[in-house]
């Protein structure tokens, strides 16, 4: 007993010890995360749902709905995209750089022309701002952008009427966006191309399939035999391409194309038997042809009910923001 | 059987050769060093842009009768120092000169911005449409001031990733592809030391 004593009581000494370092460790992560937490707490870019967000609730139903389809059929008509947010407050951050960080996000705009127009409302900080993407800086420039806030907006939104500052706003706005000559839509959406097949890089997709293919197969062929060998170099061959272009169906073509010449090199009589594997396998590619096409941005002015960002606009810091 | 294994082994130099190009980055560096350097250019851009609203600004604000001499003489001043000073290219790849650059534009920020201050304190000058729209417009380069510096820090961050990391940092150490110079805090010193507060006086 008095020989486990003292073992006893050093064992609980350190355990409180441990317990008190434990607990004081476990207080400075959380000192250390919520002052990080209060730190940093922008407010987070919202999902773009729709081209009239409000997350205040003060606009009514029928307000959002007017405004919308205002929008909907200038962007069908012209081609250009205007977003309203109205939000309770972008504190602690200005209004300014909040509305930079959603045009970053949001690339609102014809991918093709770039044109997007943000309207920010911060109402319970009083504030707001107009922010056209860079192509429209010359149609809507910063002087322009101030006295539609100072002269339309501001004078509604003092006698409450934000429904109607925002409708007089964006017509003002997109009166002057008509003034531009931006390509209208139909011309501009049938150019468009698929962002995918814009980035590939076939420089080092020819070098690939030169160069590598021949080796590739010859070492994997030795190594696996025949038959395996040519299905594991055409297969191989698919997923460099597929991995460095991004495109699926074009690793679906390189995969073929490396089966078939990997095939050819050997040169057998029984090539044809193999070839046939060959389009067994190839089977499975037909499914991924939609691969590449479905890369296509979702181009906003298709009409339809759902809105999708463009994804063009250039959001370079112009516009204007103003207080009432 | 030899001749073979030499023919695999000749065809393995030659695509490890070919591949090596393109995977040690060769074409990211030119990639990312062009892209710096398009974000650089929009940096000069937007610089320039302010510096030719100054005559503006100080035409407009000299009609003012006794406005504060000391404040308009510092802004012409930094004007002139930052417009005068030479932007070489060696500029991006030398920190020094990279600081000095932004040390006369941040010269010119504050004398622009103490300029705004103390227009306020005159009626006539705040009632001036035309000042007005001055503000307004060297608001709006302000702003694109910064975005198109932190664009070209974000773009030097990527390249000084890819010249820094392995493997791609052998490329840049045989090519001499050096990391780039950032843009810092004008007045870290400044911004750190925590502000005086005196209700004394």
């Amino acid at each position: 007993m008095l020989k486990t004593r003292p073992i006893g009581l050093h064992g609980w000494s350190s355990l409180a010890k441990g317990l008190t370092w434990l607990l004081l460790s476990v207080m400075a992560w959380v000192t250390l995360t919520l002052s990080s937490a209060w730190a940093q707490a922008l407010v987070p870019v919202p999902p773009l749902t729709a081209r009239v967000m409000d997350q205040t609730g003060t606009l009514a139903p029928g307000d959002v709905a007017a405004l919308e389809q205002q929008l909907k059929a200038f962007e069908q008509q012209r081609g250009t995209q205007i977003v309203v947010l109205v939000l309770p407050s972008t504190a602690p951050e200005d209004i300014a750089d909040f509305t930079q960080r959603l045009g970053d996000a949001w690339k609102i705009g014809r991918r093709e022309v770039g044109d997007g127009v943000l309207l920010v409302v911060a109402l319970n900080d009083r504030r707001l701002r107009i922010a056209p993407a860079k192509s429209l800086e010359g149609a809507v420039p910063d002087l322009a952008a101030q006295r539609i806030i100072d002269q339309v907006i501001t004078p509604a939104f003092r006698r409450g009427d934000v429904a109607g500052g925002l409708r007089e706003g964006l017509t003002h706005l997109q009166a002057r966006i008509e003034g531009e000559a931006l390509p209208l839509p139909a011309a501009g959406g049938q150019g468009a191309k698929t962002p995918g097949a814009a980035e590939v890089d076939w420089l080092n997709l020819a070098v690939l399939l030169l160069v590598a293919l021949p080796v590739v197969a010859g070492v994997l062929r030795r190594v696996l035999g025949q038959r395996l060998g040519a299905l594991a170099s055409g297969g191989a061959v698919g997923v460099l391409a597929w991995s460095m272009t991004g495109l699926l169906w074009l690793g679906g073509v390189a995969a073929m194309l490396g089966l078939m010449s990997a095939l050819f090199l050997q040169a057998l009589p029984s090539a044809a038997v193999r070839r046939s594997q060959g389009r067994g396998r190839g089977g499975d590619f037909p499914g991924w042809g939609g691969g590449g096409s479905g890369h296509s941005g979702g181009w906003g002015g298709s009409g339809g009910g759902g809105f999708s960002s463009g994804g063009g606009g250039d959001f370079g810091g112009g516009g204007a923001s103003g207080s009432w | 059987m030899n001749c073979i294994a030499m023919r695999v082994s000749a065809w393995m130099a030659t695509a490890a050769l070919a591949l090596s190009l393109t995977g040690c980055g060769y074409n990211d560096f030119q990639r990312l060093d062009e892209q710096t350097s398009s974000a650089w250019s929009e940096v000069l851009n937007q610089y320039q842009r302010r510096a030719d609203l100054v005559p503006n600004i100080v035409a407009t604000v000299k009609g003012e009768a006794n406005f504060e001499q000391e404040t308009l003489t510092k802004v012409i001043e930094a004007r002139a120092k930052a417009t005068s000073f030479q932007i070489t290219p060696e500029v991006l790849t030398n920190p020094q000169a990279l600081q000095q650059f932004q040390a006369m534009q941040g010269q010119l920020s504050s004398a622009l911005s103490r300029l705004m201050v103390v227009s306020e304190q005159y009626p006539n000058l705040k009632a001036n449409q035309g000042f007005a729209d001055l503000r307004v417009q060297l608001e709006g380069t302000e702003n694109r001031i910064t975005v198109a510096r932190n664009r070209y820090i974000a773009a030097v961050k990527d390249y000084n990733i890819l010249a820094r990391s392995f493997p791609s940092n052998l490329t840049a150490m045989v090519l001499g592809y050096a990391p780039k110079a950032n843009f810092t805090v004008a007045n870290e010193a400044a911004i750190s030391a925590p502000p005086k507060v005196d209700f004394g006086k």
